[in-house]
């Protein structure tokens, strides 16, 4: 499973393997490795049989095969699936089997991915750490002791230790660059309204979008190929043309503007993660980039907007749990009573504190002053970013300011909320923004580099990162996974 | 206490079920008795993942009422999502409109008698319906057809002053819903649906008393009964020294009587907020234009036409206004018709002889056997003196049964009228040669004779001979 997208396809083509022997070997190390690693909360080891013997037919036949044929393809469980237990983290969804597929589930499907299974995550995507799952810590692969950063940890895990080839996540604050940077992979969150919501289980609608989780930045820009476009049952899709994201990738950096926000590199950066970006800063001038000093002066205003913007919509949108129609209903002594008590039993502490602050947030007379305020910082958050483009053409930052952080270590709320402090702005604007590894910390944990561009413009971000992961050149397994990996001289199983 | 001495305001807020094929905000149809939650789709049942998208079709109905109504169209209006718990409400929240509704200070006319009142509208806005639930012994079930079907919620000023006023208001707004064919409007479905804001003030007050909402009042009868129900309770309350609480009651229809639902206390923080799954509600000048091209001339205009400028009597107009199929009717056959000056003549026959016809049938205007032309023409052939009046009912008769043209019934049956001079005269000649004494008589100065022998010729001619010609014809032979 350390192959890339394009060494699969090209492999499968080839007829050099079979979907199912891609299966089985994926099934293997999952049954090995996942026990200790903890990426999946469910599989789908059948439909994933079905799919790959499908594939194989087809190809024995001759037929045309899909983009992604015969590749195996992991879903952040908030991503609706027919027929498979979808639980957002939650476990007022225990049970749930959705009887429809998300939008991005149908394009992989059609694509000829093999989905293989669920991956874990904080609960509704609340978290930076998936140690806010309802069901279990998710770890890191390079190191087991530490957390493979969130929400969609379980996904960047996965991809990391090589239990699938490629995967999805979702991303309202930096769930997808996060975890891909604790985790030395790729992760792109596209423009806003580039992907389809239909069938993503909402945190926060108007910031919440899907993107891949990929060992390299061609296969995130092959991913992105077959989710992106507009979907009509999305009101929020946008009706533009998607690009061929692959045509740029080799392009290099000569000639580009890259824009360094000076608001992004102050106190509180870990010296690993300041050293790493330094290097790829240095390498990014010597490959022809002109390095622009920019500033995006609201940035201090994107957390408190994020933390009012976030939990309202969250509040409202975790309003359709009520243990009525679907999910756990725990009985009462009357109406009310079912409500408190299947709400109170389903959702987990950080779920029912964004609840809460959310609720406070939209009461009757305070949204002028907390809603309708924090939009108002997001336009002004947005014009930062539109006069910044003005003077450069991709934006680089740190993903976070550290790297892989260990269990329990931000058990303050408001010290994991400041881990997200610079992916937040990115979702605030809508913009797309692409976290790459760069380097690695002198612990060896490895260190991210977030990219940011213009609306629809992830296929200079992909550029960019194309150029930059050919210098940082991550391809060893993770030195946590390989500990889990059988030794075929003593023939035991890690403990 | 004397009612007499108390002055009531009386707001309404009424709910009109929009006559679309799929529901607000997804695609599922509208069916009234399909079988329970079979209407359904992800969006609609709240599933996690689904999301809204604002059915087009919806807005040129709100649109129609609101050009109608006169009203302000904002052309950037937005969905709001206003929250509360119930299980016929799945999201936990219904899409409405709040702060920025698609219309607004638009007006009703109603015509109360025959004098016009204008009640002035606060507001006109789109949002979806919800579910209904079921309580069968200590079980409720849920039956989700209902959510997503689009509404306009319809909200007048508080310048209703009886109860009579509401329920006239009401129908108004029924007959006009109708009349764009935007709603269904069957009352028995619940096709509207009314909420009234009550309260009452001692006369030459100018300050509000404290209202109270009567909930779930859906027939005129009701609206009526209702309003006048809580008018007595509340001046009672007041003469008697006591204060109105501000609260929200239930009619009871069984009981003919209201009870309290929930206090203001009780009532709900809906926690309004933009719907982040919606964008904007835009209203382009196509659009618009589209619905100003559709727009039929209005009920109240078209009385008002029908009364200046055609002469019918006020009855009449008003009872050819009172649905748009008569009233279309009646303009099609006037359309059809050579003469303008006899658009009374037109509307008696339509109004008494076709309408009999159809009440007797128990056949709707819309689904006639016979069209406008038909009753044209054959309104034409009695005005020209081709045929009588009393055969002119025969031939409706018969046309109406068999939907054979009047003209060749007429030909058929040889009735045509006789009126030319040279067939009646020697058929006068005849009458007066076979009753002499008669003759006589009339001549002596017995002038009631005279219908006498009209008589005798209608009776030569089996009724054809044309009565005025008939009779000028005699005149001049009985004088010589």
């Amino acid at each position: 499973m350390s192959a890339t997208i394009a060494d699969v396809t090209r492999r499968i083509a080839a007829g050099e393997v079979t979907a199912e022997g891609l299966v089985d070997d994926a099934f293997a190390r999952i049954g090995t490795i996942d026990p200790h690693l903890g990426a999946f909360l469910a599989l789908d080891e059948r439909g994933a049989r079905q799919t790959a013997r499908a594939i194989d037919k087809a190809r024995s036949a001759n037929e045309p095969l899909g983009p992604l044929a015969g590749v195996p393809i992991a879903l952040k469980d908030n991503l609706v699936t027919k027929d498979l237990a979808t639980t957002a983290g939650s476990r007022i969804l225990e049970g749930w089997l959705p009887p429809y597929d998300a939008h991005v589930v149908e394009k992989l499907r059609a694509a000829g991915a093999i989905i293989i299974g669920k991956t874990n995550l904080d609960e509704f995507g609340m978290g930076s750490s998936t140690e806010r799952s309802a069901f279990k810590p998710t770890k890191n692969p390079w190191d087991l002791s530490l957390v493979p950063g969130g929400s969609s940890g379980g996904s960047a895990a996965a991809v990391a230790a090589n239990l699938c080839v490629a995967s999805l996540g979702t991303d309202t604050g930096g769930s997808i660059r996060q975890p891909a940077s604790f985790c030395g992979v790729v992760g792109l969150k596209p423009t806003y309204g580039r992907v389809s919501r239909w069938g993503v289980i909402a945190y926060a609608s108007s910031l919440d979008q899907v993107g891949p989780i990929t060992k390299t930045v061609a296969d995130a820009a092959h991913l992105l190929q077959v989710i992106a476009g507009h979907d009509p049952r999305d009101a929020t899709s946008l009706p533009t043309a998607v690009p061929n994201f692959a045509a740029a990738l080799e392009a290099g950096v000569d000639g580009l503007r890259i824009g360094l926000p000076r608001e992004y590199f102050g106190e509180g950066i870990d010296p690993g993660v300041r050293a790493a970006l330094d290097e790829t800063i240095e390498a990014l001038r010597a490959n022809g980039a002109t390095i622009v000093d920019i500033s995006l002066p609201h940035t201090h205003l994107a957390l408190p907007a994020y933390y009012l913007v976030a939990p309202a919509e969250a509040s409202s949108n975790l309003a359709r749990y009520d243990g009525v129609r679907f999910g756990k209903r725990v009985e009462g002594v009357d109406l009310l009573d079912m409500y408190k008590r299947s709400r109170g039993a389903g959702f987990g502490p950080e779920v029912k504190r964004r609840i809460m602050l959310g609720t406070y947030a939209l009461r009757a007379g305070y949204y002028d002053a907390y809603y309708k305020r924090a939009q108002q910082v997001r336009a002004l958050i947005k014009r930062d970013f539109d006069e910044a483009f003005t003077r450069c053409d991709v934006i680089f930052t740190p993903v976070a300011p550290t790297p892989a952080f260990a269990f329990g270590a931000k058990a303050n709320p408001v010290d994991m909320y400041l881990a997200d402090v610079f992916t937040l702005s990115c979702n605030l604007a809508g913009l797309p923004g692409l976290s790459v590894p760069c380097g690695f910390t002198k612990a060896g944990l490895p260190v991210g580099a977030q990219l940011l561009g213009k609306p629809l413009d992830e296929a200079t971000l992909l550029r960019t990162g194309a150029a930059i992961e050919r210098w940082a050149d991550i391809t060893e397994t993770p030195p946590g996974v390989a500990t889990l990996e059988p030794k075929p001289d003593q023939g035991t199983q890690p403990s | 206490m004397s009612l007499d001495d108390f002055e009531p305001v009386i707001g309404l807020e009424i709910h009109v079920q929009l006559a679309t094929h799929a529901k607000a905000f997804s695609p599922s149809g509208i069916e009234f008795g399909a079988p329970p939650n079979s209407l359904t789709d992800p969006t609609v049942l709240g599933l996690p993942g689904a999301l809204p998208v604002f059915n087009a079709a919806a807005l040129q109905c709100a649109l129609a009422l609101g050009v109608a109504t006169g009203s302000q169209i904002r052309a950037r209006s937005r969905f709001s999502r206003k929250h509360y718990f119930y299980p016929d409400q799945p999201k936990g929240y219904q899409i409405s409109q709040f702060d920025e509704p698609l219309c607004e200070h638009g007006h009703l006319d109603v015509l109360l008698g025959n004098t016009v009142k204008r009640v002035e509208l606060q507001r006109i806005h789109l949002e979806e319906d919800a579910g209904k639930n079921m309580h069968v012994g200590s079980v409720s079930h849920v039956d989700l057809n209902r959510a997503g079907i689009p509404l306009v919620e319809v909200v007048t000023a508080p310048v209703i002053t009886s109860a009579d006023e509401a329920a006239e208001f009401m129908r108004s707004l029924h007959r006009l819903v109708r009349w764009l064919g935007i709603s269904e409007a069957d009352m028995e479905r619940g096709h509207l649906r009314c909420d009234a804001n009550v309260s009452v003030r001692r006369k030459g007050e100018d300050r509000l008393g404290t209202r109270t909402e009567l909930k779930n009042i859906n027939s005129f009868k009701f609206v009526q009964a209702a309003i006048e129900h809580e008018i007595t309770r509340q001046v009672r309350i007041v003469d008697g020294g006591g204060r109105i609480e501000r609260e929200t009651r239930l009619w009871d229809a069984n009981a003919g009587q209201s009870a309290p639902l929930r206090s203001k206390e009780e009532a709900n923080d809906y926690r309004y907020f933009p719907d982040p799954d919606l964008p904007p509600l835009v209203v382009e000048g196509r659009v618009m234009a589209e619905v100003l091209r559709m727009l039929p001339e209005l009920p109240v205009p078209r009385f008002q036409r029908y009364t200046q400028e055609l002469g019918l009597a006020a009855d009449d107009a008003k009872t050819l206004v009172g649905e748009r199929a008569l009233a279309d009717y009646f303009d099609a056959a006037l359309a059809a018709h050579p003469v303008k000056t006899s658009a009374r003549t037109l509307a008696n026959w339509i109004l008494t002889e076709l309408l009999g016809a159809l009440n007797a049938a128990g056949v709707e205007i819309a689904a006639s056997p016979m069209t406008p032309e038909t009753v044209s023409a054959l309104v034409v052939l009695v005005e020209t003196g081709a045929i009588s009046g009393k055969i002119g009912k025969e031939i409706f008769e018969e046309s109406y049964r068999t939907g054979e043209a009047p003209k060749t019934i007429v030909e058929r049956r040889g009735v045509t009228q006789i009126s030319d001079e040279a067939t009646l005269v020697p058929l006068i000649e005849q009458v007066i040669i076979a009753n002499p004494k008669q003759v006589e008589g009339y001549r002596g100065g017995k002038e009631s004779l005279f219908s006498f022998f009209v008589g005798q010729v209608m009776k030569a001619t089996q009724g054809r001979a044309n009565p005025v010609v008939t009779a000028e014809l005699l005149k001049a032979r009985l004088k010589g």
